[in-house]
């Protein structure tokens, strides 16, 4: 357990490591998980305007 | 099993636990943390670099795991055609490429402090090293065509051929001399199965303060290590689960985008 | 299988039983070429020789190689000109003397895994090393419980040196500085 804030970052000499494993792991797993979501979002923005488009089109067919 | 194979149904099933999975992944994963970096003692040999661990285990786990998920998928692809074992190893396959990064960097982040190296070529690292590459090529095949059902077949049986190296990483460290040590939760079992490399430590011949130190150096982890260890292992296999039904829900999406331009360039217009 | 038991799959689920067998057979395949590659390699895949194939003439003369074992207890120490490091390897059987000009790992002590890259020095059978590296055990234990083990005179010697809290190695280890 650590008694201060500066032990905690300084992890007993070893900071740049256990930091550096723990940043990167969170910027990697959060990245991958926004891009996910990014992906599912403008397929489905693609989608809506595709199936918008035929629904206008099959409109016009329609009239 | 062949009603999982429905992908609409899978997807409504998947869709109805996701909740779940990110309502428990989440306390598990901040809880993890907690005891992981803070309120977990430091080893009495390595300090607080033992807080890698953390992470490097779980990591490796599912680097493995992820990819025997997309072998299983790959094969039913390629045996019963079922469109859907694509679909997931196309979503595992980003998953455990980036479980397989932060595993060899926190890895080589560990061994710099511990063992006095970023790296080094053994038998473990170099078959994890492999994995990553695997997951490379894979990536690379499933995506390579504008067309995906061009590379899908190539993409599976590179994701098939390369599963012969997942039980090399794991056995690695009982078939060879390596660096890397034995695994510690399982360690006892494979070494009773597989026995020690040749040049391993005779116990029997040590003088006797040589064989109590090695005796005290069995293989073990104190309760107050393995629950921050077990916290991060359930937290990140479901953080998996959960991104794999999300990837698997763009992948879907991506079908469907497909089959419809392709069916509004098909349909004659005005026709 | 009977011929007539062939007939009586549909030509779909005769390719897909095709398929199975085909992809079941090339995974095998590959395992068995893979698994037999290994162990034709197996002495090039092994990180290091132990000391007893360094004893036994195992390793080819001049080679620079790996050696691997554990640091007989007590057996480190400082040579006279202040810089070689000077400690015995061992597994039990036979031993072997290795020399290192440098800073060892933190993790180096009595009764610790090493593996040391480097050649024999010519007659006497000595290792000079251009490289120490600490072999970490999968045992782990909180610094606390090794103290308090310690000062209850149940810790056995050798068995590890513990690292303070701050990182810094104690014990006076000969090697260390």
């Amino acid at each position: 357990m650590f008694e201060t804030l500066a032990d905690f970052w300084h992890m007993g000499g070893n900071g740049v490591y256990v930091w550096g494993s723990y940043g990167l792991c969170a910027v990697l797993m959060l990245g991958l998980a926004a891009q996910t979501l990014r992906r599912i979002r403008t397929r489905q923005r693609d989608l809506d305007l595709l199936q918008g488009s035929r629904a206008r089109r099959d409109g016009t067919e329609g009239a | 099993m062949h009603r999982f194979a429905n992908p609409g149904q899978f997807m409504r099933v998947a869709d109805k636990v996701l909740p779940w999975i990110v309502a428990l992944c989440l306390p598990l994963i901040a809880a993890g943390l907690y005891f992981g970096l803070y309120a977990s003692p430091p080893d009495f040999q390595q300090g607080e670099t033992v807080r890698i661990m953390y992470i490097h285990v779980p990591t490796a786990f599912l680097a493995q795991g992820a990819y025997v998920v997309m072998a299983l998928g790959s094969a039913s692809f390629l045996i019963w055609k079922h469109p859907l074992g694509d679909l997931i190893a196309r979503s595992a396959a980003p998953i455990g490429c980036v479980f397989c990064i932060i595993c060899l960097v926190t890895g080589s982040l560990w061994g710099r402090p511990t063992w006095g190296t970023y790296w080094v070529w053994d038998a473990r690292l170099t078959s994890m090293l492999i994995l990553l590459f695997l997951y490379f090529g894979y990536l690379a095949l499933a995506n390579a065509f504008d067309d995906p059902a061009r590379g899908d077949k190539p993409a599976a049986i590179l994701a098939l051929v390369g599963v012969v190296n997942i039980p090399l990483i794991k056995f690695s460290v009982y078939f060879f001399n390596t660096l890397h040590q034995k695994s510690t939760l399982a360690g006892d079992l494979f070494g009773a199965v597989f026995g020690e490399p040749e040049a391993a430590v005779q116990a029997e011949n040590l003088p006797a303060d040589l064989a109590a130190a090695a005796a005290q150096q069995g293989g073990d982890l104190p309760p107050e290590m393995l629950l921050p260890l077990m916290l991060m292992l359930a937290g990140f296999t479901l953080a998996f689960l959960a991104l794999l039904i999300l990837r698997l829900r763009g992948e879907f999406a991506s079908v469907r985008l497909r089959s419809l331009r392709a069916g509004f360039r098909a349909e004659p217009r005005g026709a | 299988m009977s011929d007539t038991a062939v007939r009586r799959r549909s030509p779909a689920a005769q390719r897909k039983r095709m398929r199975l067998i085909l992809v079941v057979c090339g995974v095998i395949f590959l395992g068995a070429a893979t698994a037999l590659t290994l162990t034709a390699l197996q002495s090039n895949v092994n990180l290091f020789f132990g000391p007893t194939e360094v004893v036994e003439g195992k390793v080819p003369a001049g080679a620079t190689f790996r050696i691997g074992g554990l640091v007989e207890i007590g057996s480190c120490r400082i040579r006279g000109d202040g810089v070689t490091r000077e400690f015995v390897v061992t597994d039990g059987a036979n031993r072997v003397t290795v020399t290192y000009e440098g800073i060892l790992p933190s993790l180096f002590r009595d009764g610790q895994g090493v593996v040391a890259l480097g050649q024999l020095a010519d007659a006497a059978g000595e290792f000079r090393a251009e490289e120490v590296l600490a072999k970490h055990d999968e045992t782990y234990m909180p610094a606390e419980a090794v103290e308090a083990m310690k000062r209850a005179g149940t810790w056995q010697e050798g068995g590890g040196e513990p690292v303070a809290a701050a990182g810094a190695p104690s014990g006076a280890n000969p090697c260390k500085g």
